[in-house]
């Protein structure tokens, strides 16, 4: 059987078949593209909200920066220790804090602190900040990355989730302070 | 033998596939491809099924969880049977297999076998070289140790400078909001699936390209590629003076192949396995992380690249080099292909070559790195403490102490980060000294806030020793006249 415009029935169905496999597939591929996307569909709620302990407040005497460490709120239960987030706690006078990310601001390698010299120092590409946190020198664009902090209890809690980036930075303190 | 000939003609009668093997291998081929320049495309490919033989046999223990891989490398390490020699000949694979394929590239290149017909050929060959990379990347995440952790930090913070969608990409890198688990099975599933598929469906078009369009002949100078000609001269090439690639041409890649299989070997033998190093645990803070061989210039223009430049230089870079690749068929297509007619080709690939081979060198030794321990761990050498005064040697404490040791060497001891400070005294007057030293800038950090006045005036006594023997300090000239004082002249040394 032939229609008018020259299309045989077998072509016809035959394109139909290809049209419905398609179909299927666009059917498919939507909530496989929702699982690959789940890490950035996710909601950020609940553990990502959460206020995270680093420990007593005498565990970090007035006027020293120390190294803290704690489980990030997000884990699942095989990361082992790739869920234990080391971070610097600066006790800047007793009153006020400052927390700043392991991560050095240029690409993430972890910054050591130097109290002789009050400096952050980069063992990677040599970038080096203030005890304040302020970019002193190297290929950093900008300071340590601050999380937001509180006192509760006689604890020191912290807000962190999430690895800081120089582009993700939503649970850090943007402004960069000047020399305290 | 009769009964192999029979079972043989059994098989090929249900296959059908006698014939189509024996046209591939006897296909004809001009003659001066039987060379030893011809064998690196099929030592490439011998490697990649090493890889894939090595690597099917690490993954029969190896456990791709972020808490027990570490512990699982250490089992093929010391309590696996051989496990080791596997995990050796599949690292050192991977290295020897993006040098092969590196210099199979500059190979065709200068050959100019991307020139018509086999403009796709080379394109594939592009991609070829790319996916090889994502296999040395994703490996080396694989190798879940410190160097892997913070070499995927250093991943996701330069994806995070994406604008707009960085964010979004961290964290479909990551798998989650930091490295952890779902890191590790993403680069497992990328590793083991993804890249590999990848590479087999590209090295099969590429080799159908290969035996469909033809060897590229041995390029002679002032035989000129032209669309409109090209073909029939191959032809006639291959036909009149061509010799069937088996065995004609076969025996040089058999022998390569087996070398470098050897080679490999060998060093697996001799070099071990790479790693792993320390745990990937971050609250381990004293490490300094450094990327595989392959990616080690990176490393290095990383740290030299102003900060102004570097997101840009990120992010444009790789795409203006992947599509000059890309675009080079397209633009030159036709023309001469002998090398020794192309003399900007060569000097592009010298260029390229110095470039590169610079910049590894250099991250080898990392200069830009503040040596971490210097302060503590190296001492100041003798002959600056030899007959000074008690305030000098005050000074050479306050070096120490105050990590200057850390990007300051000393007879060629220490960090290499800021300059060597051996002769300081004669490019810096005490005042341009003590300025420098308070006020830091030109990439050194400002020390006022943590000097005292004593020390500093120690520290300045102390660099105002470092100059050599019979060369007196720089001095201000001005500054005699401004104090009244007429013992400008030079106290000794120079007239």
């Amino acid at each position: 059987m032939t229609l008018p415009n020259g299309l045989t029935r077998r072509a016809l169905l035959m394109k139909l078949g290809i049209l419905f496999n398609g179909f299927i597939a666009l059917v498919l591929a939507v909530p496989i593209v929702r699982y690959l996307l789940s890490p950035i569909s996710r909601e950020k709620k609940g553990a990502y909200d959460a206020w995270v302990a680093l420990g007593n407040l005498e565990q970090f005497p007035s006027g020293q920066t120390r190294l803290a460490t704690y489980r990030n709120p997000v884990v699942n239960p095989w990361d082992g220790d790739t869920g234990d987030i080391p971070c610097w706690v600066r006790n800047v006078d007793g009153q006020n804090f400052q927390v700043f990310a392991i991560n050095c601001a240029h690409l993430g390698c972890p910054v050591r602190w130097f109290p002789q010299s009050s400096l952050f120092m980069c063992p990677c590409h040599g970038g080096a900040y203030y005890q304040d946190g302020s970019r002193a020198s190297g290929p950093p664009e900008r300071g340590l990355f601050e999380y937001h902090y509180k006192i509760d209890g006689g604890k020191l809690l912290i807000k962190a989730s999430e690895m800081p980036t120089p582009g993700q930075t939503s649970n850090i303190v943007r402004e960069i302070r000047q020399c305290v | 033998m009769r009964l192999i000939k029979s079972i043989g003609e059994w098989l090929d009668e249900r296959l059908q596939i006698g014939e189509v093997i024996k046209e591939t291998v006897e296909h004809s081929v001009p003659r001066e491809t039987a060379s030893w320049f011809y064998v690196f495309g099929s030592a490439a490919f011998v490697v990649f099924m090493l890889q894939i033989v090595t690597g099917i046999m690490l993954a029969f223990i190896y456990v791709p969880s972020a808490g027990e891989a570490w512990n699982s490398l250490q089992t093929l390490n010391h309590q696996v049977a051989l496990g080791w020699f596997i995990r050796a000949l599949h690292g050192w694979g991977s290295d020897f297999m993006v040098a092969i394929v590196l210099i199979h590239m500059v190979q065709v290149f200068l050959f100019g076998a991307y020139k018509y017909p086999r403009e796709l050929t080379w394109i594939v060959g592009v991609f070829l070289l790319i996916v090889t990379l994502g296999m040395a990347f994703t490996g080396q995440v694989l190798r879940f140790d410190q160097d892997a952790y913070w070499g995927l930090g250093i991943g996701a913070s330069i994806a995070s400078r994406v604008p707009v969608i960085g964010p979004f990409i961290v964290n479909l890198m990551l798998g989650g909001p930091i490295i952890a688990g779902a890191t590790l099975s993403r680069f497992f599933a990328l590793h083991v699936f993804v890249v590999p598929g990848l590479l087999i469906a590209f090295v099969s078009v590429h080799l159908l390209m290969v035996i469909k369009l033809g060897i590229n002949e041995w390029p002679m100078p002032g035989r000129v590629v032209r669309k409109a000609t090209y073909l029939k001269e191959y032809h006639e090439l291959t036909k009149k003076d061509g010799i069937p690639f088996v065995p004609g041409a076969v025996w040089k890649d058999l022998f390569f192949g087996g070398f470098i299989l050897l080679s490999i070997a060998a060093c697996a033998l001799y070099f071990g396995p790479f790693g792993p190093s320390g745990p990937p645990d971050p609250t381990i803070i004293q490490t300094a992380p450094r990327p595989d061989f392959f990616f080690l210039w990176l490393y290095a223009v990383l740290s030299f690249l102003p900060p102004s430049m570097e997101t840009p230089a990120l992010l444009i870079g790789p795409v203006v080099g992947i599509l000059a690749l890309l675009l080079l068929p397209f633009v030159f297509g036709e023309g001469e292909k002998s090398w020794r007619r192309r003399p900007v080709a060569v000097l592009t690939i010298l260029f390229v070559a110095v470039v590169l081979g610079t910049f590894t060198r250099l991250a080898e030794h990392t200069p830009w790195s503040p040596v971490m321990d210097a302060w503590s761990g190296i001492p100041i050498p003798s002959q600056f403490l030899h007959h000074r005064t008690a305030l000098e040697r005050q000074g050479a404490l306050v070096f120490q102490v105050k990590q200057c040791h850390n990007c300051h060497s000393l007879d060629n001891q220490g960090g290499k980060r800021g300059p060597t400070l051996d002769a300081v005294a004669v490019r810096l007057t005490p005042d341009q000294l003590i300025r420098q030293v308070i006020q830091g800038g030109g990439n050194m950090p400002a020390y006022g806030k943590n000097l005292s006045p004593a020390e500093t005036t120690a520290l300045v006594a102390f660099l105002e020793t470092l100059h050599p023997a019979g060369q007196s300090p720089a001095r201000d000239a001005a500054r005699a006249i401004a104090l009244g004082s007429d013992t400008a002249a030079p106290a000794s040394g120079h007239p």
